[in-house]
């Protein structure tokens, strides 16, 4: 019989179905928000512990400009500032952000607006296999490629935030350009066809129409492209140089949370000060997507309510 | 959907009765930390196992620190580590035996433009504290110094700053969490200096000699290049059983021979010294 | 200058941006290609790896990386589904299904070393799994979960609404109609999104150095039983995949063709993920037509 036929005689079948489905959908959601759960309990006790047991102060902890949990100062008090390594992961992702995007609105503008075919064609499997590159790939084309180009242009050893930023400005491209497709698509198509009924050029109607109504959604892809940007390890751990120093210049090494965090962990013994205070380089880094995903949510009531 | 739950059920089936049959699977152990020692163990446990059919043994990296926080807490039988378990803040050293296996002598390493090839031991301690900054100060060419350490809490660091920084801080610059970066950043940085184990010098870089002492494998035996240390396997309490067999194996002078003096590490039979967690050397 | 020449200089600006990203993708392309292929031959696929010695293959590695692919994806497959249909079809729009959704967000922002180091602590230590294939796979999905249910939950919000009351109105259940109606015409888009994803956990390193471990053990190509040790298919026997062999090589590697097996590595990885992408490609698109009758 037809699934269909069968289905509407059993009426009673069909209900029980539909509450062991709701079911079984619900128990995996719990299950992904236990996960979340677990994981973010696991890094705020362990990275908590800083503060409590090992008795640095926060304060301190944003904004002392020397890392070194294993060595104490005059007064006993072992020296975890991580205020370079916060300046090192804004300034590479804001960076990054700014350069991506004008390339990532550029590219939507084009799948979109200009030529969709070659944009459906060519443009769109090119970013999607950015994404697919494996961040340590990323990591060695910049150490093999772009240190040694920023050296010989700008001087200097070549690593540095400048390097981080233009690998991070690779990861980052493809997240941003296809939200900000999204964004352009989801615009109206009456929109563009009154602007240019009106005898805007295509231009005047991209810039002041099309790019105005999908604001909200562009900006949201920008941010979602920063907390990218702020949590990727790798990559940016090769070509950054990984000097706890509050950075100086771009081309001078300078460090990121994750940096310092993938690099020091295996190196610690659990438990230890040395070992909390990467924990709470991971807490931080978990608040600061936290705030990420907040902004993109307030960027988004925003829009809502034009 | 069905497929799919079937499957699914099928698979984690699967997995329960794998479970069930892992102990039955012949004797296993893990060693697990230094990702220094990690290539030695993991030749000598190949080797062992292809002559002991049925036991398996599983080698891991993870880092020093890892190591040692796990063998303290009893996960793992072996733990790997470039440094004294004394030496390490947070680890009960008291509970664990020290089985050393190989000797790993560090020589500092510079790119091959700066033009020295001689320092003595204050200048090297001088250019990693910041206060030589360009290579003509020590007689080279007018290039800037560019510092490249370890990460911090790294053995290879550790080590280097015991015999050669006498309790100074070195300045803050770039620092990598593994050798072949190191070597690979020193290689094609102008003015870069660095330190690796013997066993990663190759013709992209350039060694040091100290006060006219050239880094070789001879003069780590006697003691004359004082930057070694030991590779260490510790155990919680005394060894039995496969860990035992396994570690005899390790430090057995045919191995030793063998196996360490192949692959790089400077064997514990050679050396005619041995040195104590204090510095203190004693002549064999 | 009019708004005629503006519009022209803009739409050339695009084009060049356009270009620019292409010709980006090319040279990455050509670069790792160019400097792996040359070491890639059918010896240096099939044979295992050297710890010290030159001509170590990347076999072992290789059948490791697909072997916990389709591992993770058995995990966190059946798990996305459930959760996208859940927060698609069923979530009431509150603030318990917000928090649900920035709970999802942040897993996907989380730094992967977070990820591999508690599958460390919970997987290999806690339920004793020890360094394993299972333990990897775990550590994988719960990398992999956010971004396949993301993807699973905009597939099926893109399915018409048309399409589910049709559904309701031949007096199918709500699950029904998802799972008859909404699901085969949203599943090309869920299809490609697994693909990706799958490429994505192809690349993985940092979450495996903890979890999968970083030996690859000999393997008994001739033994597919998976209690035993030395079985391909035993899921509690560590194992080295791709990428975290890449990594190995090139932070402590002391073969003398480190450099030499990397790029080939690289090469392969990148080969393996282009294949993925060309497979979601042409997979999505026939199974397209095939479930739409177009």
């Amino acid at each position: 019989m037809d699934p269909i036929k069968e289905a509407m005689l059993h009426r009673s079948r069909s209900a029980k179905l539909e509450r062991r489905g709701r079911l079984l959908s619900l128990a995996c959601i719990s299950l992904i928000v236990l996960v979340v759960l677990a994981i973010f309990i696991f890094v705020a006790s362990r990275g908590l512990a800083t503060f409590f047991t090992n008795k640095v102060n926060l304060i301190s902890f944003l904004s002392k400009s020397t890392w070194a949990p294993a060595v104490k100062d005059a007064h006993g008090v072992p020296q975890v500032g991580a205020l370079p390594m916060i300046v090192g992961s804004f300034g590479v992702t804001f960076l990054s952000a700014v350069v991506a995007t004008p390339f990532a609105v550029g590219a939507a503008i084009f799948m979109t607006e200009i030529s969709p075919n070659l944009g459906k064609r060519i443009l769109q499997p090119v970013i999607e296999l950015l994404v697919g590159i494996p961040s340590v790939v990323y990591g060695f084309i910049g150490l093999s490629v772009i240190v040694p180009v920023i050296r010989t242009v700008f001087g200097g050893t070549g690593f540095g935030i400048l390097a981080g930023t233009f690998v991070l400005f690779v990861m980052i491209l493809p997240t941003v350009t296809s939200m900000t497709v999204d964004a352009l698509k989801a615009v109206p198509r009456h929109y563009r066809e009154a602007s240019l009924a009106l005898g805007g050029t295509r231009w005047q109607t991209i810039s002041r129409v099309v790019l105005r109504a999908a604001m909200p959604g562009i900006l949201t892809g920008i941010v979602f492209g920063m907390a990218r940007a702020f949590g990727e390890a790798l990559a940016v751990q090769m070509v950054i140089g990984n000097a706890a120093l509050l950075p100086k210049d771009l081309i001078s090494p300078a460090s990121t949370l994750t940096s310092v965090l993938t690099s020091g962990i295996g190196n610690t013994v659990m438990g230890s000060l040395e070992n909390n205070a990467l924990w709470s380089l991971a807490l931080l880094l978990l608040l600061m997507s936290l705030a990420f995903n907040l902004l993109i949510r307030w960027i988004g009531k925003k829009g809502e309510m034009k | 959907m069905k497929k799919l739950l079937g499957i699914l059920a099928a698979l984690s089936l699967t997995l329960l009765v794998a479970c069930g049959a892992q102990d039955s699977n012949g004797e296993s152990i893990t060693a697990v930390g230094s990702s220094a020692l990690q290539p030695l163990v993991e030749a000598a446990a190949e080797q062992y196992q292809s002559d002991h059919l049925g036991v398996f043994i599983n080698v891991q990296g993870g880092g020093s620190g890892t190591g040692l926080s796990q063998i303290q807490q009893g996960a793992v039988e072996i733990g790997n580590s470039d440094l004294f378990a004394e030496e390490k803040a947070g680890i009960k050293a008291k509970a664990l035996t020290d089985h050393r296996v190989a000797v790993v002598g560090i020589t500092p390493i510079v790119n091959k433009s700066v033009g020295v090839k001689d320092l003595t031991v204050t200048q090297l301690r001088q250019l990693f504290t910041g206060e030589i900054t360009n290579w003509k100060q020590v007689g080279g060419k007018n290039l800037p110094v560019v510092v490249v350490n370890r990460a911090q809490g790294s053995g290879t660091r550790a080590t280097f700053e015991k015999w050669v920084m006498n309790g100074r801080q070195p300045l803050a610059a770039q620092e990598q969490d593994s050798t072949g970066m190191v070597r690979s950043i020193v290689a094609s940085t102008p003015g870069a200096v660095s330190y690796v184990a013997f066993s990663y010098v190759d013709q992209t870089v350039e060694t040091i000699s100290l006060d006219g002492i050239a880094p070789t494998e001879k003069n780590v035996t006697t003691n004359a290049w004082p930057i070694w240390s030991y590779e260490h396997m510790y155990t919680k309490g005394k060894p039995t059983g496969l860990t035992k067999k396994f570690l005899t194996y390790m430090q057995s002078s045919r191995t030793q021979k063998r196996l360490v003096a192949k692959m790089g590490y400077i064997p514990m039979t050679a050396m005619q010294v041995t040195r104590d967690v204090q510095g203190n050397v004693v002549r064999k | 200058m009019s708004a005629k020449s503006i519009d022209k200089l803009m739409t050339g600006m695009l084009y060049l941006i356009a270009g620019v990203i292409v010709l980006l993708l090319a040279g990455l392309l050509g670069y790792i290609l160019v400097q792996g292929l040359p070491h890639v031959s059918w010896h240096f696929l099939t044979s295992p790896a050297k710890s010290f010695e030159a001509g170590g293959g990347i076999g072992i590695q290789l059948f490791n990386s697909f072997y916990l692919l389709v591992l993770s994806m058995l995990i966190s497959v059946p798990l996305a589904l459930g959760a996208g249909i859940y927060l698609a079809e069923y979530a009431k729009k509150n603030w318990v299904t917000d928090v649900v959704r920035t709970a999802i967000e942040i897993l996907s922002s989380l730094p992967s070393v977070v990820v591999g180091l508690f599958g460390f602590l919970v997987f290999v230590l806690q339920f004793k799994f020890g360094f394993s294939i299972l333990s990897g796979a775990l550590a994988l999905t719960m990398f992999n979960l956010p971004l396949l249910t993301r993807n699973v939950e905009d597939s099926l919000r893109q399915v018409g609404f048309t399409q589910r009351e049709a559904g309701l109105a031949l007096g199918l259940s709500r699950w029904e109609t998802v799972v008859h109606v909404v699901i085969p015409e949203a599943l090309p888009g869920i299809l490609t999104g697994m693909i990706l994803g799958a490429g994505r956990v192809f690349g993985e390193a940092a979450a495996l150095i903890y979890t999968a471990g970083q030996s690859a053990p000999a393997l008994n190509f001739g033994d597919w039983n998976p209690l035993h040790i030395a079985s391909p298919l035993n899921p509690f026997r560590p194992a080295e995949t791709l990428a975290v062999h890449i990594w190995k090589i090139n932070s402590e590697g002391i073969q003398p063709d480190a450099a030499a097996v990397s790029a080939g590595a690289s090469a392969v990885l990148i080969i393996a993920v282009l294949a993925f992408n060309l497979l979601a490609r042409w997979g999505g698109n026939r199974l397209y037509k095939r479930m739409t009758a177009g």
